[in-house]
């Protein structure tokens, strides 16, 4: 079957025609619907084109201007980046349709539609990208439409929160830039295939150790390893739920797939250094996490310190760097966009029943919404690993691929955070659902038939995410053995240098 | 030559991190403009300095004769340059808002989101 490279184009013009098409209906807040869904579910439909191709052929890929490599700017899939886009489509679909029954300001409505296209649009070029300077260029278009949707609105709280993001993630840009530099200097190249063919060639090894730290801290603020986490739990929950539904799944996530994509193909000539790093990290970045959340009061910042602590297992799975271990972080990463992203809406939803998100205001949920009870119990229960459900089989590759290389410590570790996890979480069931509500709280919405009628946009989205989460859970066996043909691709740099200069 | 920008990035970095550490936000951004800067010199200088020998292919010829300046790291710094000064009006304008709002611009009195305490 000829391979069809034009899907990659099409993946990564839909969310800019999308945003575009946003712009030019500026005040038509109707037709700004209209086109982020249609654009949403044109996303979708081709991401999943991408990834039949990717399943199909190994790697898709598609030199821009038709230039060869390493002359011009390679765009490349593999199976990692083609599901990293697939769940992103699944995820614009339903920030989309929660974003519908969330936002209550035209204004806010208005910019947050091509905003958010823009974030997309970044995002699928961050993970298509072969060249390191592109990703440069993807990471700032990003960022910049983060920045604007975290000050979006434009209270007390989201202002405070974005100037420490803003600041953190200049600084790591600086450093990128600055890596990217060192990467030139030496090679002479910046396209991603070609580096990983000459590093190892260069005489001065110390010098490619320099550039892959200035890349480890780099990747490490976006991805907030521990200690370079701060900015996260200070900024995460200041935007309202509908807008950064999105970022709270997605953002840190990308930082985990540079970090994968560059200490798998580019920085492989200093293992003992490198992973030795990423493998302490790891390890203090889950306990860290974890324990900030135990302190915390606050539904939104006890979720932000769990993203902190969930870092610290995919990380633990690169540094591991065994097929099992690396097709653990995989899963992982799936696992936790999902999950995350649907606690998160969860929050959201108690927030339009009760008014706050303050634990101690909070309460009664269960009795008055056995459902959506449910709903966060069986995301809960995910996130601790409890068997059957998605965490689990996250943590037991993770677990068995730390055990099978000897990691005895850290695989320790990872499980010791799991009962801390699980703390963490019951401890949100008591205040929030088993507690009785407090007589000096007043709920806005009376009983759950109310919530599911008149909130339909949010409650449908977390159904949706929920039954994924059963699916990945209960029928876990091809996303299993996704992640390991995943692991095995990341693992082989040959296939992907060979599918860059084929073409 | 080398030696000489060397010196002045290293001074440039010092500089910006002096600046970025300082507790009024005025001096942040005036500090992460100049790490913006000290990052396009560390660039221009590490990937080779080659003086008054253009880029340009002579009538007559194929290829450019060596030695030339190398002018994709111009085209990156560029490239950097321009996001750059996008980043910094960005940061400029949230500063002013940030100001309005809370009518202070001292660091210190701009973390309620990272106390642990009752928020809606």
């Amino acid at each position: 079957m000829e391979m069809n490279s034009d899907i990659l184009f099409f993946t990564l013009a839909t969310p800019l025609v999308t945003a575009l098409v946003s712009l030019v209906f500026w005040q038509a807040l109707r037709y700004q619907r209209i086109a982020f869904l249609a654009g949403a579910v044109g996303y979708l439909v081709f991401a999943t084109m991408l990834m039949t191709e990717v399943h199909t052929h190994g790697y898709v890929t598609l030199q821009a201007g038709n230039w060869a490599a390493p002359f011009g700017i390679t765009l490349i899939a593999d199976l990692l980046s083609g599901g990293m886009i697939l769940i992103t489509a699944v995820l614009t679909l339903i920030a989309a349709l929660y974003a519908e029954g969330g936002i209550r300001s035209r204004e806010v409505s208005n910019i947050f539609h091509p905003v958010l296209n823009f974030l997309v649009f970044g995002l699928t070029g961050a993970f298509l990208t072969g060249d390191v300077f592109n990703l440069y260029v993807w990471f700032e278009i990003m960022v910049v439409s983060s920045f604007v949707l975290f000050t979006l609105g434009g209270s007390r709280s989201q202002l405070e929160g974005s100037i420490k993001y803003v600041a953190i993630n200049v600084v790591s840009s600086s450093l990128f830039l600055a890596g990217i530099g060192v990467l030139y200097g030496l090679t002479g190249s910046l396209n991603m295939a070609a580096l990983s063919v000459k590093l190892p060639q260069i005489e001065n090894q110390g010098l490619v150790t320099l550039a892959s730290v200035f890349f480890l801290v780099s990747f490490g603020i976006k991805a907030a390893i521990f200690p370079l986490f701060f900015w996260l739990p200070a900024s995460y929950h200041t935007p309202p739920i509908a807008i950064s539904s999105l970022i709270v799944g997605l953002l840190t996530k990308v930082g985990i797939y540079t970090l994968l994509r560059f200490f798998t193909l580019v920085f492989t000539t200093d293992l003992a250094f490198t992973h030795g790093i990423l493998l302490i990290l790891s390890g203090f970045t889950m306990v860290v996490g974890v324990l900030g959340a135990a302190a915390q009061i606050d539904f939104r910042k006890i979720l932000s310190f769990h993203i902190v602590s969930q870092i610290g297992y995919m990380v633990m799975g690169l540094a591991i760097y065994t097929p099992m271990a690396i097709a653990g972080a995989i899963f992982f990463v799936m696992h936790n966009i999902l999950v995350k992203t649907n606690l998160f809406l969860i929050s959201g939803l108690v927030r339009e029943t009760h008014g706050t998100y303050t634990l101690k205001k909070l309460g009664g949920v269960y009795d008055k919404f056995p459902f959506l009870a449910v709903l966060f119990a069986i995301s809960a229960f995910s996130l601790t690993g409890v068997p059957p459900l998605s965490g689990f089989w996250g943590k037991f590759l993770l677990a068995v691929g730390g055990l099978e290389a000897g990691q005895v410590l850290i695989v320790g570790i990872s499980l010791f955070v799991s009962i801390l996890t699980l703390f963490s979480m019951t401890k949100i069931w008591g205040e929030v659902f088993w507690k009785k509500l407090p007589e000096s709280t007043t709920i806005v919405i009376q009983d759950q038939k109310q919530l599911f009628t008149r909130k339909w946009l949010m409650v449908t989205p977390v159904l949706i995410l929920t039954m994924l989460i059963l699916l990945m859970g209960l029928y876990a066996g091809p996303f299993v053995d996704y992640s390991m043909s995943a692991a095995k691709q990341l693992l082989d740099p040959q296939g992907y240098i060979n599918a860059v200069f084929v073409n | 030559m080398d030696v000489l920008l060397a010196i002045v990035v290293g001074l440039l970095y010092s500089t910006a991190i002096y600046m970025i550490l300082q507790k009024g936000l005025v001096k942040v951004i005036i500090g992460v403009l100049i790490l913006g800067h000290a990052s396009n010199l560390f660039i221009f200088v590490i990937a080779r300095l080659t003086r008054g020998a253009p880029a340009l292919v002579p009538e007559g010829m194929d290829l450019v004769p060596e030695p030339f300046a190398d002018p994709l790291p111009q085209a990156l710094i560029l490239t950097a340059i321009v996001i750059g000064f996008g980043i910094q009006a960005f940061a400029i304008v949230l500063l002013q808002r940030v100001y309005r709002l809370t009518g202070t611009s001292e660091i210190d009195k701009l973390n309620t989101t990272d106390r642990i305490e009752a928020t809606d």
